[in-house]
């Protein structure tokens, strides 16, 4: 089939209008000024709710805790008793009576190897658990089966492999916070879109630039939520592990108060702890916000 | 002479389990070199699926694509495809998105000083260079097409593989992403193969309108050259016989002759 070409009558544009429109410049909008009394209200509208229930948890405490058979401490004596450890977090008397802050450090420290070491080695199995049918087939069962082991579970089989209680502790928090990585970054690389896909073939980019250029930015969203979930148990088991293991960390600190019924070092220890957990958790979710702002926009 | 593109009996059949579907059935077409081809049917008619095939994203079932005398297994730069939902990543800005395949195609042959230039050149060839440094999400969807057309220029592919190009766009930015394609075309002399379901649209811009019929087992139903003068002018064209009768057959073709069925699905 084809058809002719036509001389064809084209029809007359119309004739311009005979003088433009007029155009309005918007003024440009009052820039808001720095205003310290809007600031001073949002502060106080964060802070004064968690503070009135403290304050209300504080008293409930010391008034149920104040007869003289009361087996647990009340916050005055916790504070009249550990006034040292809370006043000075950072004093250093010799290889075991050092400040809170240290041992909680020392703990970190454990922590970031066991924790830096899940990352890497969960991110790079997950990736491939999210990629291939065969392996997910393959590992998906036995991750699946491993993961609802307990930490500590782990420990006795860690300090029969490595006789050493630090590398241990190392393990267990490896071993615990190792599966929600995995599982995250699965779902994630399994998740990208096969646009995505298309792209990086159609560039013929290899088995490592996608890795690095496309795979890990599209699933940070979903590895980030791994990390998080990861640091957070890696903080519950380390604590556990340390009690039994001993060494200078926070948990065996619990562990040593209770042995000589130091109650009150115990209770400023658990406020430690969970501080330091809360910062960890808040680290990992900014440190995410940070990599991957962008990536989940459309 | 030997085409620039040739498609050559391509049959496509996907199985699912012990269930094999016929989509394609003897697709013979060929193209030359700076010509423009629609290629247009209803929808579910195989249209993405013969486009993925040029481009090497699936497999032919039988025949074979021939780029210059070569056959195309595999996708590859040198058969760009801008995709219907632009496929920019997120994650990079609009220059980055377009280095990410510059780097990749004249990563040895030209110095960072000539990608940028390259890459920059490109931007301009669609208007985005203002936008360079802006992500995916800060631009509107008709910018992000015309991202999508720069990356898949700048890779500077020997046939230009459009997958429904304008289809997610409002009918006004449409037009001007015509008038864009239409422009870089005659500057270029780029080869294209255009999917489109937009009668309008195939007419303005292409040298031929490949008709497919209706799946399954869907095959070449017509192909009518359109025998318009470049450059094209919508305004003008709105009135134009030869551009009415182009449309008219087209309509027939896909409304009289191969009525779509929905009831088929």
């Amino acid at each position: 089939m084809s058809i002719q070409a036509i001389e064809d009558s084209k029809v007359k544009p119309f004739p311009a209008p005979a003088k433009p429109a007029e155009v309005i410049a918007f003024t440009a909008r009052a820039r808001r000024r720095f205003d310290p009394a809007a600031i001073a209200g949002k502060l106080a509208s964060t802070l004064v709710p968690p503070v009135i229930v403290i304050t209300i948890m504080l008293v409930v405490w010391q008034v149920a805790c104040s007869s003289p058979t009361a087996s647990l401490p009340p916050p005055s004596q916790v504070w009249n008793e550990a006034y040292d450890l809370i006043a000075h977090p950072f004093f250093d008397n010799g290889p075991q009576d050092i400040g809170l802050a240290w041992r909680v450090l020392i703990s970190l420290q454990r922590v970031a190897v066991g924790f830096g070491l899940a990352a890497i080695v969960g991110v790079a199995l997950g990736a491939l658990v999210g990629q291939s049918i065969w392996a997910m087939r393959g590992l998906d069962p036995v991750f699946q089966i491993l993961r609802t082991v307990p930490p500590l579970a782990w420990l006795p089989l860690s300090l029969a492999a490595f006789r050493d209680s630090s590398p241990s502790a190392i393990f267990v928090i490896f071993i615990t916070s190792i599966w929600p990585i995995i599982i995250n970054t699965a779902v994630g690389v399994r998740n990208i879109p096969e646009d995505y896909r298309n792209v990086a073939r159609i560039l013929r980019l290899n088995q490592f630039e996608f890795f690095v250029k496309i795979m890990v930015p599209a699933a940070a969203p979903y590895i980030f939520t791994g990390l998080r979930i990861g640091i957070g148990l890696s903080w519950l088991a380390i604590v556990a592990a340390e009690m039994l293991t001993g060494g200078v960390g926070i948990g065996f600190f619990i562990w040593d108060a209770w042995n000589s019924s130091r109650l009150p070092d115990i209770i400023v220890a658990l406020a430690y702890i969970g501080v330091t957990g809360f910062c960890l958790d808040r680290l990992v979710a900014a440190v995410g916000v940070f990599v991957t702002r962008g990536t989940t926009a459309k | 002479m030997t085409a620039y593109l040739k498609l050559d009996h391509i049959d496509k059949s996907f199985a699912r389990g012990s269930q094999v579907s016929d989509v394609l059935k003897d697709i013979r077409l060929t193209i030359d070199k700076g010509e423009f081809v629609s290629i247009i049917g209803h929808s579910g008619c195989g249209k993405s699926t013969l486009l993925n095939l040029i481009a090497g994203l699936t497999k032919v079932s039988a025949g074979a694509v021939l780029l210059e005398d070569k056959e195309v297994d595999s996708p590859g730069p040198e058969r760009a495809v801008v995709f219907q939902n632009h496929s920019l990543l997120p994650w990079l800005t609009v220059y980055e998105n377009i280095n990410l395949a510059v780097t990749k195609v004249f990563g040895r042959s030209k110095s960072r000083a000539q990608r940028h230039e390259w890459i920059m050149r490109n931007l301009d060839l669609v208007q985005m260079a203002h936008a360079k440094d802006k992500r995916p999400a800060e631009i509107s969807g008709g910018m992000k097409q015309r991202v999508g057309i720069a990356r898949a220029l700048a890779m500077e592919p020997k046939i230009l593989l459009l997958d429904e190009p304008f289809g997610a766009l409002d009918a006004l930015t449409r037009a001007h992403l015509q008038d864009a394609v239409m422009d870089i075309h005659s500057r270029l002399g780029s080869t294209t193969v255009m999917i489109t379901h937009d009668v309008d649209e195939a007419v303005l811009l292409s040298d031929r309108i490949v008709m497919m019929t209706n799946g399954p087992a869907a095959t070449i139903g017509e192909v009518l050259p359109v025998p318009l003068a470049r450059p094209r002018r919508r305004i003008e064209l709105s009135s134009d016989r030869t551009f009415l009768r182009c449309r008219e057959a087209v309509l027939k073709f896909l409304y009289e002759r191969h009525r779509f069925v929905e009831a088929a699905e």
